[in-house]
């Protein structure tokens, strides 16, 4: 299945890609499953896995880690926000 | 409208006085603006522990900041923020901007403000949307200083000042 995967802040800039389609095999169904699958790729993508604190949000929903994930859908990985 | 994400800088004068405009029914208007500080002091967490002798002191200064954001779920988070705080107390308008982009210190970066009959809801209201925009908002900061660019680490302080309003009000 096809989702589209966003990266923000400083794990954008460690991975230096900010969105990518990717094709999941069907095992890969919730969000911690699809981040162990990213951060297997090896350097630089074991920052997926090393980032301290990371969050996690689906369809621009912010979820934990065992969030299903779907066909079609967007999800986005990044560290704790820092606005105000 | 009433939030906005926005390179532009904000007029708070005028935004406040469009809270009250061409009603009788507001009593209380409370705001907050939050602004780029160009010292950065310690207060990271790991530093922050009591009797620290670095706690407090001024540790590099920022130059300029770059805010990054999450363009369509920032607008969704916020809007969730205002209508959480319209849920728990009696407030008529709400307005939230919050700037993205370079900023440099003394420029203006979040406003909120709300209105209502009271100053207490008005208060607690403002307060509240602050304490959960900090913690649940998808803002990052990168700040400039001589020794180089760094991504701000979230503070455990903001942590708790937004659990303060878990169990209810």
């Amino acid at each position: 299945m096809m989702v589209k995967v966003l990266f923000f802040a400083g794990l954008r800039e460690a991975l230096g890609v900010g969105s990518e389609a990717l094709a999941l095999p069907a095992e890969v169904g919730t969000v911690g499953a699809l981040r162990n699958h990213l951060a297997a790729r090896g350097e630089p993508w074991s920052a997926l896995a090393s980032t301290k604190n990371l969050r996690s949000a689906v369809n621009q929903q912010m979820v934990g880690s065992d969030a299903p994930v779907k066909a079609g859908d967007e999800v986005a990985f990044f560290p704790p926000v820092t606005g105000g | 409208m009433s939030v906005s994400v926005q390179e532009a800088d904000f007029d708070a004068g005028a935004e406040i006085a469009a809270l009250s405009a061409g009603r009788d029914d507001v009593g209380a208007v409370a705001s907050f603006v939050g602004l780029v500080r160009a010292d950065k002091t310690v207060g990271a967490d790991s530093l922050c522990v009591p009797g620290n002798p670095l706690r407090g002191q001024v540790t590099a200064a920022v130059q300029a900041m770059t805010l990054e954001h999450y363009p369509g779920m920032t607008e969704k988070a916020l809007e969730a923020i205002v209508t959480e705080a319209r849920g728990r107390w009696d407030i008529y308008g709400v307005r939230v901007i919050h700037r993205v982009g370079r900023l440099v210190p003394g420029d203006r970066i979040v406003f909120v403000a709300v209105s209502s009959a009271h100053r207490g809801e008005a208060f607690a209201a403002c307060e509240f949307i602050m304490d959960y925009l900090k913690t649940r908002a998808p803002f990052w900061k990168k700040e400039e200083t001589p020794e180089g660019g760094r991504w701000v680490d979230a503070r455990e302080s903001d942590d708790q000042a937004a659990g303060r309003w878990e169990g209810g009000k």
